[in-house]
């Protein structure tokens, strides 16, 4: 098989689209960077939709847990911290069982009804471990924004008062731009490790279906079958980097954009901070 | 473990579950948290040792030095560390042998690599392939470890790093007019008052590799992870203490653990950042000044 030929066959593999069979034999570099890429489809897809949603669930936690009423603030609190305090990696072990057992249990509860074309789509990784990863990037990005929103400078939040901006009016003219620009370099290091977290949806309890995974997915089963770990890792990793630097590229022409009015010098630089697993 | 456990198939309600959970397996359940623990506490210190040897090592004046204390700590950036973990687990192993084979079978004529098979001679083989079984546990596990150690030194020696830039440049320019030599300086000026800098970085660091240690799961450690899907899954009546898959509820108390595990951890590192800050020149050193004054 030519290498044009073969990007034909697996460029889509991790979704179903082309050849069935993962190739067996002979393993070329052509191969591995092929399908190796054809499962970073669903890290971009994880990291990008969770990110997406996680936004906004990260604001509402970020007020929330800043909130002065406990019965808002609590809850927030208790959020963050079952979601930071605990491994990525246990959490979608326990959303997996969670997700599989749970159907059996309202089953026995209620009726003999059947509800698994509702609940099967959750045990699988395409939505149940995007759940996980939207909960668990919502409480990062929350405690990120509740950082910043405890910055905003007080001189903005008293100019609001004496325009007689109060309430909702004044969160989204004044404290909601000022958060976001405090926290947008932390939070575009919250999106790196997002799609770096990516790669352990395949690894914990949600099964690769009909072995459509994501790159790393691919990558172990290239080093399982060449035995051979100096070729498909290092790929992941440079495809990562590429990864990396877009995500770099878009979140600093965000920020860009968020501190247009500042002098030069004010500016808030984009500092890559690494903030590893979780 | 009790008296009464000699036939569970009679026990019901609280007998069975203080029979259920210390039986044998469970046993070596809680056996594994003590893995965890161990990794902890062989990995923290060696990969700080590591992050020190790695950042001074990007400090050096010598640049092939230099390059190679740059590149350890630029290693971990960008790539997700799951795949420095699945790397060096077999890298490390194939490495190991390969050596191991060079001392032992000199005269060994074929290829090592042929096809997708990595082969060395029979006496290379680490552990022998007539190793008892917890020679082979032990050896993955001390890999395990050094993987860790690998990793968590790159990002420790980028935190060393950070903290040896923020000591104040006054300090080291005293240290110069009063004569003393660079590495005179580096071990006694900068060493000491560096950590007060590392030290939220460092914790932070430990949350991390905390919230890490499931990933043995991953280099074939039997850890907690791995017992609680042996022990949750469904037991049917054949076995002595039947139960439904219980998975969710194993994890659960994994979870449990690890919220626990942090919680302490959070309370233990505030207290250690209190007594570091005594004396030292920066906000909170200062605002526990004023406060005893």
């Amino acid at each position: 098989m030519s290498c044009w030929e073969t990007v034909q066959a697996y460029a889509l593999r991790s979704l179903g689209i082309g050849e069935r069979l993962l190739p067996r034999g002979e393993i070329g570099l052509c191969e591995q960077i092929t399908l190796i890429g054809s499962g970073l489809i669903w890290n971009i897809y994880f990291g990008a939709l969770a990110l997406f949603f996680g936004f906004f669930f990260a604001v509402a936690l970020a007020v929330g847990k800043s909130a002065r009423a406990r019965l808002i603030r609590k809850p927030a609190e208790w959020f963050i911290f079952v979601f930071r305090g605990s491994p990525l990696f246990i959490q979608f072990f326990l959303a997996y069982f969670l997700l599989v057992r749970l159907p059996d249990e309202i089953v026995i509860g209620a009726s003999v009804t059947d509800i698994s074309w509702l609940t099967t789509p959750f045990a699988r990784a395409w939505l149940g471990a995007l759940i996980v990863l939207f909960l668990n990037t919502s409480a990062y990005a929350g405690e990120i924004f509740y950082g910043a929103l405890q910055s905003v400078p007080k001189g903005d939040l008293e100019a609001a008062d004496a325009y007689g901006m109060t309430g909702f009016k004044r969160f989204r003219r004044v404290t909601y731009p000022t958060m976001l620009r405090l926290a947008w370099p932390a939070y575009t290091n919250e999106a790196i490790f997002l799609f770096h977290a990516t790669t352990l949806v395949y690894f914990s309890g949600f099964p690769a279906f009909r072995q459509q995974g994501d790159a790393l997915y691919y990558a172990s089963y290239f080093a399982d079958r060449t035995f051979n770990p100096f070729v498909p890792y290092p790929i992941v990793a440079a495809y990562f980097i590429v990864l990396t630097l877009l995500v770099i590229l878009a979140f600093g022409a965000v920020n860009r954009h968020l501190n247009r009015h500042l002098p030069t010098e004010r500016r808030a630089r984009l500092r890559y901070r690494p903030n590893l697993i979780r | 473990m009790f008296e009464f456990c000699a036939d569970p198939s009679a026990l019901e309600g609280a007998p069975w579950v203080a029979c259920y959970l210390t039986n044998g397996v469970h046993l070596n359940f809680y056996q594994s948290f003590l893995t965890v623990l161990i990794l902890l506490a062989i990995t923290a210190p060696v990969s700080l040792a590591f992050g020190f040897v790695g950042a001074s090592a990007s400090r050096s004046r010598v640049p092939p030095l230099r390059w190679l204390g740059t590149l350890y700590t630029a290693m971990v950036r960008g790539v997700p560390d799951i795949v420095f973990f699945l790397f060096f687990v077999i890298a490390l192993d194939q490495a190991l042998e390969w050596v191991n084979h060079q001392i032992r079978c000199p005269d060994w004529d074929e290829p090592i690599r042929q096809g997708a098979n990595f082969l060395v001679c029979q006496a290379a083989k680490i552990p022998l392939s007539s190793a008892p079984q917890w020679v082979h546990e032990t050896y993955n596990f001390f890999i395990a470890v050094f993987t860790f150690a690998i990793v968590f030194g790159a990002f420790a020696a980028n935190v060393l790093q950070g903290a040896m830039r923020a000591v104040p440049r006054a300090q080291m320019e005293t240290a110069e007019a009063y004569g003393m030599t660079r590495r005179q300086a580096f071990w006694r000026i900068l060493v000491p008052q560096m950590w007060i800098y590392a030290l939220p970085g460092l914790s932070n660091l430990w949350m991390i590799l905390i919230k890490a240690t499931p990933l043995l799961f991953l280099l074939g450690v039997e850890d907690i992870v791995y017992w609680a899907r042996e022990l949750g899954g469904s037991r049917t009546s054949q076995y002595a203490y039947p139960h439904p898959d219980w998975r969710m509820w194993y994890f659960l108390a994994l979870l449990v653990f690890y919220l626990g595990f942090t919680k302490v951890s959070e309370v233990v590192l505030a207290r250690v950042t209190r007594r570091l800050s005594h004396g030292q020149a920066t906000a909170g050193g200062d605002a526990q000044r004023k406060a005893a004054a």
